[in-house]
C-alpha cells in the first residue's frame, strides 16, 4: 500500500514536471516566433473580435452590477457609520480600478474566451488538425497561439478599462437613485482621490492575466488527448488553472507594482 | 527515395517501432498492411517527421529527416510531401477551397490570387466540382477524404503519404477511393506509402505490400506473392482469419492479464 501511495506520487511529480516543461517549451516558442516577426495579423484580427468584441458585452454587464452593488454597499455602510452616504465614488472606483475590474474582467474573458479556446484546439487537436498544420508547412505555435496570445494582450486591457467605466457608471446610478448623490459629488469624489498611477496599478495587472490566460488556454488546448472526454478535460483544467492563477498572481503582481510604489 | 533503416520509436515505456528497415523506391506505391497498434500510422508520422524517431534514421533523397534544423530546411522537406489524415483533418472553421489552398501559402511562392482556380483544378482530379465554398461540415464522409486527398495534392507533391484513406467508407466509396490513388499515381507521377487494413484496396494501389507486425516489419513483397505468403501472420492477415499466430497472441495477452489479476483477487 505505502509502495503504491510513493508510486502514485511519484508518478504525479513526474507528469506535473513534464506539463511544467511542455508549458516552458510552449512560451519560450511563443515568444521566438514572435521575434521572428512573422505574425499572422489576419488570424490575430479575428480572434480580436471573438476575444474582445464578443466578450464586451458580458463584461460590461459584470462590471455594471459590480459597480452598482458596491455603491449600495458602500451607501449602506458609510450611512449606518456616518449617518450619510459618504465617499460612495470613491469607494466604487478606487475598488474597480484598482482591482475588481482588472480580476473580474480576466475571470470572465477566461470563463468565456479562454474555455473557447481550449476546446478549439482541443478539438483540433484529437482530430488530427494541428498535426495537418505541421505537414501543411505551419507551426501551430505561430498559426494557433500567437495570434491569441496577442489578440488577449491587446484586448483584456482595453476591456478592463470598459469595465472601469462601466462599473463607475452602475455605482453613479445607485448613488443617485438610491442615496440622492448628485453627479458633481459622486465625479469629484474620484477625481480628488485618484491619480494616474492607481488607474496604472489596475492596468498593468491585466496584461499578465492576458498572458496567463492565453497561454494557460492554449497549453491546455494543444496538450489535450483522448476524444470528446479529452476536449471536456482540457477545458475545465484552462478555465479552473486560468482563475486560479489570475488570483495567486493578481497578490504577486500587487506586491511587486507597490514595491515600484505604482499603488 | 525514402530509406528508413532501423526506426525505432517509443512513447513512455511502450516501443510501438522495433527497428524498421524498409525502402521505397521512387514512384512505386507502398502500401503497408498490418493489425491495429502494429505502428504503420507512427511509422508514416516519422516519415514525415511529426514524430521524431528514437533510433534508427529516415532518409528521403538524401535528407536525413532528424537532421533538419532550420525552418527553411524543414519547410522545403515538407514540401515534398502530401498527407491524407485517416479522418481528414480538415479544418472546420474555413472552407472546401480554403482547406484545399491552406499549404500553398507556406510551401510555395504561387500568388495568392491564383488559389481559387487550383482549389478547382484539385477538386477536379478527386472528381468534385462546385463544393469550393461549402464547410467540411456539410460534406459527406467520402466527400471529406477526396477534399482531403484534393489538400494533399494541391502543393504538387513528390510522395503522397495516405493514413487509412478508405476507413469508414462503404465499399463502393472505398473502391472510389482506390480508384481515385491510382489515378493519381499515373497522373501526377508521384511516390507513395498508403496504410490501410484494405486488402481490396490495398491489391489494386499496391507496387508492393510491407506486412507490420508488433513494430517490425514481417514481408514486403509484390502483392501477387503477398496473396500467396506462406507466412502465418501474413496468411491469417490477407485472410482475414480470427484464428492464427496473430489470435494467439491476443490470447497470450489475454492469458496474462487474467493471471496478473488473479493475486489481487486473492488478495482482495
Amino acid at each position: 500500500m505505502i509502495s503504491n501511495a510513493v508510486g502514485g506520487l511519484g508518478k504525479y511529480i513526474l507528469g506535473a514536471a513534464e506539463e511544467t516543461g511542455q508549458f516552458s517549451f510552449l512560451v519560450r516558442s511563443t515568444f521566438g516566433w514572435m521575434t521572428s516577426y512573422r505574425i499572422e495579423w489576419r488570424q490575430t484580427l479575428i480572434q480580436i473580435v471573438r476575444i474582445g468584441v464578443e466578450s464586451l458585452p458580458v463584461t460590461a454587464m459584470t462590471a455594471f452590477f459590480t459597480g452598482m452593488v458596491l455603491a449600495l454597499q458602500t451607501g449602506a455602510s458609510s450611512k449606518h457609520f456616518f449617518n450619510e452616504p459618504l465617499f460612495v465614488g470613491t469607494v466604487v472606483a478606487f475598488s474597480l480600478v484598482m482591482e475588481l475590474a482588472p480580476v473580474m474582467t480576466a475571470i470572465v474573458v477566461a470563463g468565456r474566451a479562454g474555455a473557447a479556446i481550449a476546446a478549439e484546439l482541443g478539438t483540433m487537436k484529437v482530430t488530427d488538425q494541428i498535426d495537418a498544420l505541421y505537414t501543411l508547412g505551419t507551426d501551430p505555435i505561430r498559426y494557433l497561439v500567437i495570434p491569441r496570445f496577442i489578440a488577449f494582450m491587446m484586448v483584456l486591457p482595453l476591456l478592463t478599462v470598459a469595465s472601469d467605466f462601466t462599473g463607475i457608471f452602475g455605482g453613479y446610478l445607485v448613488a443617485h437613485a438610491k442615496y440622492q448623490i448628485p453627479a458633481t459629488v459622486y465625479w469629484h469624489d474620484i477625481v480628488d482621490q485618484m491619480e494616474i498611477r492607481h488607474f496604472v496599478h489596475g492596468f498593468l495587472k491585466t496584461f499578465v492575466f492576458a498572458a496567463v490566460v492565453s497561454l494557460v488556454s492554449c497549453f491546455k488546448g494543444i496538450t489535450t488527448r483522448g476524444g470528446a472526454e479529452g476536449v471536456g478535460k482540457s477545458t475545465t483544467a484552462a478555465v479552473v488553472i486560468s482563475m486560479v492563477l489570475i488570483l495567486v498572481l493578481d497578490y504577486f503582481a500587487t506586491a511587486v507594482l507597490n514595491a515600484f510604489g505604482i499603488t | 527515395m525514402i530509406d528508413a533503416e532501423g526506426v525505432i520509436k517509443r512513447f513512455g515505456p511502450r516501443t510501438i517501432l522495433r527497428g524498421i528497415d524498409l525502402r521505397v523506391e521512387t514512384g512505386e506505391t507502398l502500401v503497408i498492411i498490418g493489425g491495429s497498434g502494429c505502428g504503420k500510422s507512427t511509422f508514416l508520422k516519422c516519415v514525415i517527421g511529426l514524430h521524431h524517431p528514437d533510433g534508427g534514421k529516415i532518409v528521403v533523397d538524401g535528407i536525413e529527416v532528424a537532421k533538419l534544423k532550420t525552418e527553411a530546411e524543414i519547410a522545403d522537406y515538407r514540401r515534398r510531401f502530401g498527407y491524407l489524415f485517416q479522418e481528414g483533418a480538415l479544418f472546420d472553421s474555413m472552407t472546401v477551397w480554403e482547406n484545399i489552398t491552406f499549404g500553398l501559402r507556406y510551401l510555395t511562392d504561387i500568388p495568392s490570387g491564383k488559389y481559387r482556380g487550383i482549389a478547382s483544378d484539385c477538386l477536379a482530379l478527386v472528381g468534385l466540382k462546385d463544393v469550393e465554398d461549402f464547410k467540411p461540415s456539410e460534406l459527406s464522409g467520402g466527400m471529406k477524404k477526396r477534399v482531403a486527398l484534393a489538400r494533399a495534392i494541391a502543393a504538387q507533391p513528390s510522395y503522397i503519404l495516405y493514413d487509412e484513406p478508405t476507413t469508414g467508407l462503404d465499399p463502393i466509396m472505398t473502391d472510389v477511393i482506390a480508384d481515385l490513388i491510382l489515378d493519381l499515381q499515373k497522373q501526377l507521377k508521384v511516390t507513395a506509402i498508403m496504410v490501410t487494413h484494405d486488402m481490396k484496396a490495398a491489391y489494386k494501389v499496391a507496387s508492393r505490400i510491407a506486412m507490420f507486425h508488433e513494430g517490425k516489419v514481417l514481408q514486403v513483397a509484390h502483392p501477387d506473392i503477398i496473396k500467396i505468403s506462406d507466412n502465418p501472420y501474413v496468411r491469417q492477415f490477407v485472410d482475414g482469419k480470427s484464428e492464427g499466430p496473430i489470435k494467439m497472441k491476443l490470447k497470450e495477452f489475454e492469458a496474462e492479464t487474467a493471471s496478473n489479476a488473479q493475486p489481487d483477487k486473492e488478495g482482495s
